[in-house]
């Protein structure tokens, strides 16, 4: 769950701050494949959301004379994060649960969604699904649906995300015609925890670095000073001492290179284990108990504390944590209108990680919870708007419906077949070994003809046990989502040859530029066939690019 | 360490069920999630569970292991006796779905019953001023993952379903709580707590301090200092410290007999009880 903190350019711990610092960074970190419209708003609204949800009863941690007090970050030229210790994601949670009681709005918990449908006009009017607690099919209409899906991590073998990131909506989309947008930019977040192995991808949050703690592997160096790359060499310190004097003054010392963007830290921390460098398990040293006192950790990191000592028997006061890459972040997916986060089918909208284009090729850490507050309430608007103008009709046909819900209960009706579990192990295992953080060609091809294989399994797949809470008809439910998903990365990254962000390729080290100004766009045809173009960037306006070229120090 | 673990895992649904027993290989560092999961990939793929985050973040994985209300996923199996079988049921104080999934339903009805968070107006620049150690009160009880383990423990409704239409249950209290520390908020819900939320019936058993995986000190923090905001006339505190240090001599013998509901005390009347 996200812990960090969410990103806002509040200027209350640094006054310097400002929107136009918050768009330069998300779009470098980004490696410019940002929509810059969508990176422009969010900068600019992220402060507005964030003193909302103050308004609305959120605890953030303060500063000494009373405001909300920001955390350091990867990525982030200021101290950015507004927090509430290492567990922001449950405040907001909590803030938005309790809002929408207040307000009486209808929660449909326990629904899961398997298709949209379309009126007449092409315009989506319908989705049908099943109750988890009746297996009852259920069918909504509606003039404007959005989509808060969330990630696709459950794919992969090694994941900070939840089970039912399955990518969902990804895939509703897609099936429905929709556009998606740079598939291939998945973020490996850079800790996860990796021992033992039965929590191994749990999120270490970003927070620790934020708060002092060094990255080392097996002999005791920091090895990221040995992998700042140019483009970040300007405003990253050169040496310990000047890293470590940067925590009390950021004005006369540079960052340290922990902090910087998650995809760099990734890459370092995989070559560095690569080279046999790595701790006991196969990951490399996180340390922060030498560096800061056992009062601070457990009042900045309590989660961290817990988790640690509970499932790993580590007190991370005392001693180092064991943390290697782990899925954590899709940048890439359904392109959607920056204003309105309307997608390419009317109807239709999508925010938050279901969405495409603000991160562009990677992700800062704390962009995630803004992003949602920022777009999650354009979407509303947006999709209000568009329901309050639609005049065509949202009757559904009942034959479409039936028609919906016999696909997804032949499982159940099935003697004899594999298990839904068989075949997602085999997904899990195809896709962390084929398409994970370090890819190149000949395995993307290998991985396409594995999901051919998995795709015709999946048909044949039988579950037991009725539709009541029933987990394995679930999965069989979720595999169709999850293998179109899956192909859509393995695809974006065959077409992206070059490494930029998220996504590197092992055959093409480099960035290229003329891929760098292009997003790779998906869709399916009419006969169901997967389609990929290359279309450019939009211009950004002059103003916005010279921002960009500012000198950080 | 041995090879093998035997999981005894309540199957069901509303009209009844009973333990049925899995035998696995023994797997080193995990815990009761990962062998239910280990399960469902085998045995029995329509095994019902919830869980989302598997780091004790979400709350849905509550479930009473070996008697005792408890997340699956933060409760290491080198932590429970060797060579005995692992005992898996469902939250006993709310309703079967099926096997291990409870309908949690009645928390959610509570919680729409709590007079909303009102705050007052901000400062001229449109935003909030507040000290850390004001934000710290409440924020101990929005740590909440809402596991419902407080609400399951408590023997107030554990074993009593008629008292659960007046009765909101050490979540929620913590949520009066929360909301009566807020440095911000201006609603006042001392009335209601007292005449429709049953906290007079709460006898300070510490039963829900105890089980919280957050480690939200319930008794203390939320529901003590609720008891002595919503205080009458009537109200005798030498009379409460007394029942309160009886209770807590009767404790000790409670805490194994979490199944065995007719051990426990029946709840007090709210007239009584002051």
């Amino acid at each position: 769950m996200a812990e960090g903190g969410a990103a806002a350019a509040l200027g209350t711990v640094w006054p310097e701050d400002n929107w136009k610092v918050h768009f330069r960074d998300t779009m470098r970190g980004g490696k410019l494949l940002n929509n810059w419209r969508m990176a422009e708003l969010h900068a600019q609204e992220a402060p507005d959301r964030i003193y909302e949800l103050e308004a609305w009863g959120a605890l953030f941690d303060r500063t000494k004379d009373g405001r909300i007090l920001q955390r350091d970050f990867g990525g982030h030229r200021y101290a950015r994060l507004a927090h509430v210790g290492d567990r922001t994601g449950l405040e907001l949670i909590r803030t938005l649960q309790q809002r929408a009681v207040a307000l009486g709005i209808e929660v449909f918990m326990e629904c899961k969604i398997l298709r949209l449908l379309k009126n007449g006009e092409g315009a989506v009017n319908g989705a049908v699904g099943y109750w988890r607690t009746t297996g009852e099919a259920v069918a909504f209409s509606a003039k404007a649906f959005v989509m808060a899906t969330g990630g696709i991590g459950r794919s992969w073998k090694y994941t900070t995300n939840s089970w039912e990131s399955t990518g969902d909506g990804h895939a509703l989309a897609l099936w429905a015609g929709a556009d998606l947008i740079d598939m291939e930019c998945m973020q490996f977040h850079p800790t996860g925890m990796v021992w033992p192995l039965s929590v191994r991808g749990i999120l270490v949050t970003e927070g620790v670095r934020g708060d002092g703690g060094v990255l080392r592997n097996s002999q005791g160096r920091r090895f990221m000073f040995d992998y700042i790359p140019p483009m970040f060499a300007a405003e990253t310190a050169e040496s310990e001492d000047e890293a470590d004097r940067w925590y009390e003054d950021h004005a006369n010392n540079r960052r340290p290179p922990e902090l910087l963007p998650r995809d760099e830290v990734a890459r370092s921390i995989n070559a560095e284990v690569k080279a046999g460098r790595g701790s006991p398990h196969g990951g490399v040293l996180l340390d922060i108990a030498s560096r800061r006192s056992n009062e601070y950790i457990r009042r900045r990191l309590p989660s961290m504390y817990h988790q640690f000592k509970e499932l790993a028997g580590v007190d991370i006061t005392s001693e180092p944590m064991e943390v290697g890459p782990t899925c954590h972040y899709i940048m890439g997916g359904v392109r959607v209108d920056a204003e309105t986060t309307a997608t390419t089918v009317p109807g239709l909208f999508a925010a938050g990680e279901v969405a495409g284009g603000l991160h562009g090729a990677n992700r800062l850490g704390g962009n995630s919870l803004s992003d949602l507050l920022v777009f999650g309430r354009r979407a509303g608007i947006g999709a209000a708007d568009f329901a309050e103008g639609a005049t065509a009709s949202s009757a559904l046909d009942p034959a479409d419906v039936a028609a919906i819900i016999r696909g997804a209960t032949t499982s159940l009706e099935r003697e004899d077949g594999e298990s839904p579990y068989e075949i997602q192990h085999d997904l899990q295992e195809t896709m962390h070994n084929l398409v994970g953080i370090i890819r190149t060609e000949r395995e993307l091809l290998e991985a396409l003809d594995a999901l051919e294989t998995l795709k015709d399994r999946t048909a044949k797949v039988a579950v037991s046990g009725g539709g009541v809470y029933n987990p394995g008809w679930n999965l069989a439910t979720d595999l169709p989502a999850m293998l179109a998903v899956s192909s859509l990365v393995t695809r974006g990254a065959l077409a992206r040859r070059e490494s930029r962000g998220g996504h590197t390729r092992d055959d093409y080290p480099g960035a290229d530029p003329g891929l760098g100004r292009v997003n790779l766009v998906q869709h399916l045809d009419s006969d169901g066939q997967y389609v990929l173009v290359a279309e450019p960037l939009p211009d950004m306006p002059a103003e916005l690019a010279a921002l960009l070229e500012e000198d950080p120090s | 360490m041995t090879t093998e673990v035997t999981m005894r895992i309540w199957r069901g649904d509303p009209s009844g069920g009973d333990f049925a027993n899995y035998v696995l290989a023994a797997v080193e560092g995990e815990v009761v999630l990962d062998v239910i999961h280990r399960v469902q990939a085998g045995p029995a793929p329509d095994l019902a569970c919830r869980w989302n985050c598997k780091a004790g973040k979400c709350g849905s994985c509550s479930a009473e292991i070996n008697g005792l209300p408890r997340l699956m996923c933060m409760t290491r199996m080198d932590t429970l006796p060797e060579g005995e079988p692992v005992a898996v049921a469902p939250m006993r104080t709310f309703p079967i779905i099926r096997d291990l999934v409870t309908d949690v339903s009645f928390n959610y009805e509570m919680a729409r019953q709590v007079p909303p968070f009102l705050p007052q107006p901000p400062e001229a620049d449109g935003t909030y001023r507040m000290a850390q150690i004001d934000v710290e009160r409440g924020q101990e009880f929005r740590k909440c993952i809402e596991c419902f383990l407080c609400q399951d423990v408590c023997h107030v409704i554990r074993d009593h379903e008629e008292n659960k239409p007046r009765y909101a249950g050490p979540r929620l209290f913590i949520r009066y709580m929360e909301l009566e520390s807020h440095p911000l908020d201006t609603n006042d819900r001392r009335e209601l707590l007292r005449e429709r939320m049953g906290l007079g019936m709460c006898n300070i058993t510490k039963c829900c301090s105890e089980v919280c995986p957050e480690h939200i000190k319930i008794t203390d923090n939320a529901i003590i200092p609720l008891k002595e905001r919503v205080v009458d006339d009537s109200y005798d505190p030498v009379a409460w410290l007394g029942r309160k240090i009886l209770r807590r001599t009767k404790r000790a013998e409670r805490v194994v007999r979490i199944d065995d509901p007719a051990g426990l005390e029946e709840p007090v009347d709210p007239a009584n009880s002051r």
